[in-house]
């Protein structure tokens, strides 16, 4: 997803804080599919634990659905809607466990304490809700970093020796600017930095920055939401507190036996306001118009619960970024074009997260149960686009994020993804990017070697 | 553009006939109905870029009423009417639908019948029970699951 400001896609999500697991990290050697990745889970832990803290996450530890972690607070209340979904997959024997998040349970490193506002996606305005730009943000400023907001970079120049220069941007009057640089650092996620990268074509570089493998832009991979919801005679939490609340990780580790190779994640919500449950239910048919219409939505508001499976993508070179050839953005600077199909064994797992999704409603005793497959508007979670490697013709960057092909100029988003893990990416992306980081300052004496 | 002028004084007739239809008052649930004239102040006030939609939708509706106002027909007229825009309306009728439930649904009055109170989220919040978390005891009792690699 998208959010273009101070805060990037922090500011615009669920706050939902999975990461992935030590398999996803070796699907070509476990599962024989994909690539493994350059790097394993626990080279990532350090960072996976720094990024917590930072981030602020509340959790609890013990889960045996996942590697040992810590969250330094405590997990959200399971509330009404979190029990009525716990009996029922209890009923099924199957894992759960309250889900990470990053809103704050306890005042936290001056955000204050979630007081349950129940609108966490487009921001919180208690500041319970984790986003860079009131996490790191402060702490890069202190440190003197400078943010230029309202520009928009046009293309990374290079210079005589095939290095990086500094990039061409307009500034927020809309005049071309150039910034000098001795190194890039390229964090604007899976169709953000292709494009960029793409549009930074040059003489020295005919096919794109960064692009001799031909793989800047390739192996677009998503993370497709099948959602499944219902209805229960008792009253649920509704959108009176966070979204999200528990997680399963039932279905993520591959068992072929499924007829699908790896896995994914049932992420269980808490149900909806009453102008979405309305907007939803009339648009499924399950409300009348006329004189049922009350009795009917009554039956419904307050009532949904519902989960979505959230599925491992694998990555497929003709899922792609490229660059459109006629659209252009308000400066000019081509758009991106996307090309993506959900592919065959994307569609079965789907299929299979919708039938035991349904097992658990069906166990929580909900009637009039839905499917919305893939959903359209979460979950399309941009990756794989610049994908790390140790081998250059096969990856876009080495196992550090720096380009192969360009000595100064590094990648630390979602775009370096190898596979996708069936779980949101955003404390991977954010983990990765401290792995990064410390490698640049662990090599700064021979960093461009 | 003056939010007036976005429709027309005969589609806002048709506009507020429908709403009623789809929504009428309720005296059982002490609500008003869809074409109470506070939320066809709404509809209108924040219809923005949907109003090229419902503007759609109400031609369909005139067309099918035969050009008559809505409100002109008789009952069952209306009623078979309001059910053929329904069925066959579309994307336009599904906007203009939508556009009276979000409107409808935010009317403090409709609010209070549901038994909540209308107020913004922000800053008294809401309670969220615990819940109870000996619920997680079988689940603590498995083994790890997740595959080393």
């Amino acid at each position: 997803m998208n959010f273009n400001g101070v805060g990037g896609s922090t500011v615009m999500y669920t706050a939902h804080f999975p990461r992935l697991h030590p398999s996803d990290f070796r699907v070509k050697s476990l599962d024989g599919v994909a690539e493994d990745w350059p790097i394993d889970y626990d080279t990532l832990v350090p960072f996976f634990e720094e990024n917590d803290r930072m981030m602020g996450v509340s959790g609890l530890a013990g889960d045996p659905g996942v590697p040992p972690r810590n969250p330094p607070m405590p997990p959200l209340p399971l509330g009404r809607s979190g029990a009525m979904l716990a009996k029922a997959v209890n009923r099924l024997g199957w894992h759960w466990w309250p889900s990470d998040t990053t809103v704050a349970t306890v005042d936290y490193e001056g955000r204050a304490r979630c007081i349950n506002l129940g609108h966490c996606t487009p921001a919180c305005a208690q500041g319970a809700k984790a986003s860079t730009d009131i996490t790191y943000w402060p702490v890069l400023r202190r440190a003197g970093v400078e943010l230029r907001t309202h520009c928009r970079v046009r293309e990374i120049t290079t210079n005589e020796h095939g290095m990086a220069a500094g990039v061409v941007y307009y500034d927020a009057d809309g005049i071309e600017q150039f910034q000098a640089a001795e190194v890039v650092v390229v964090a604007c996620n899976g169709v953000g930095t292709p494009r960029l990268l793409l549009n930074s074509a040059s003489g020295h570089f005919p096919n794109g920055l960064a692009n001799s493998s031909g793989l800047v832009g390739k192996n677009l991979m998503f993370h497709p939401y099948a959602q499944v919801y219902g209805y229960v005679a008792d009253d649920t939490d509704s959108n009176r507190a966070p979204p999200t609340c528990l997680w399963s990780k039932e279905f993520y580790e591959t068992d072929l036996s499924r007829g699908f190779v790896r896995g994914y994640t049932f992420q269980f919500g808490r149900g909806v306001g009453p102008v979405a449950e309305a907007v939803a239910s009339e648009a499924k048919g399950l409300l009348p118009w006329g004189a049922g219409h009350h009795a009917a939505f009554r039956r419904l508001n307050g009532h949904r619960l519902g989960l979505s499976a959230i599925c491992e993508d694998l990555p497929e070179q003709h899922n792609r970024v490229t660059l459109d050839p006629v659209l252009k953005d308000s400066h000019g600077i081509p758009a991106p074009r996307i090309d993506y199909q959900i592919g065959e064994n994307t569609a079965r797992m789907m299929e299979h997260g919708i039938s035991h999704a349904k097992e658990i409603l069906t166990a929580a005793k909900a009637t009039d149960i839905c499917v919305n497959s893939p959903i359209l508007y979460g979950g399309w979670h941009l990756l794989g686009t610049a994908r790390m490697g140790t081998d250059p013709a096969r990856s876009v960057v080495n196992p550090w994020g720096r380009s192969h092909d360009v000595k100064n100029l590094f990648i630390v988003d979602g775009s370096l993804f190898v596979t996708s893990g069936g779980v949101n990416p955003t404390s991977t992306i954010q983990a990765l990017a401290l792995y990064i980081a410390d490698q640049m300052k662990q090599r700064l004496a021979n960093l461009f070697d | 553009m003056s939010t007036d002028s976005l429709l027309t004084p005969a589609q806002r007739d048709d506009l507020r006939a429908i709403a009623g239809i789809i929504i009428p008052a309720s005296a059982e649930f002490d609500v008003p109905g869809a074409d109470d004239p506070s939320i066809q102040a709404d509809i209108v006030k924040t219809l923005g870029r949907d109003a090229g939609p419902v503007r759609e939708a109400l031609d369909d509706l005139a067309r099918l009423a035969g050009g008559r106002p809505l409100a002109s027909l008789d009952p069952p007229r209306r009623e078979a009417v309001a059910l053929e825009l329904r069925a066959t309306g579309g994307a336009a009728v599904a906007t203009l639908t939508r556009v009276v439930l979000q409107c409808y649904y935010r009317d403090d009055r409709v609010v209070r019948s549901l038994g909540l109170e209308p107020r913004p989220p922000y800053p008294k919040g809401h309670e969220l029970e615990q819940g109870d978390w000996s619920l997680l005891d079988p689940v603590r009792a498995r083994p790890p699951m997740w595959r080393r690699a």
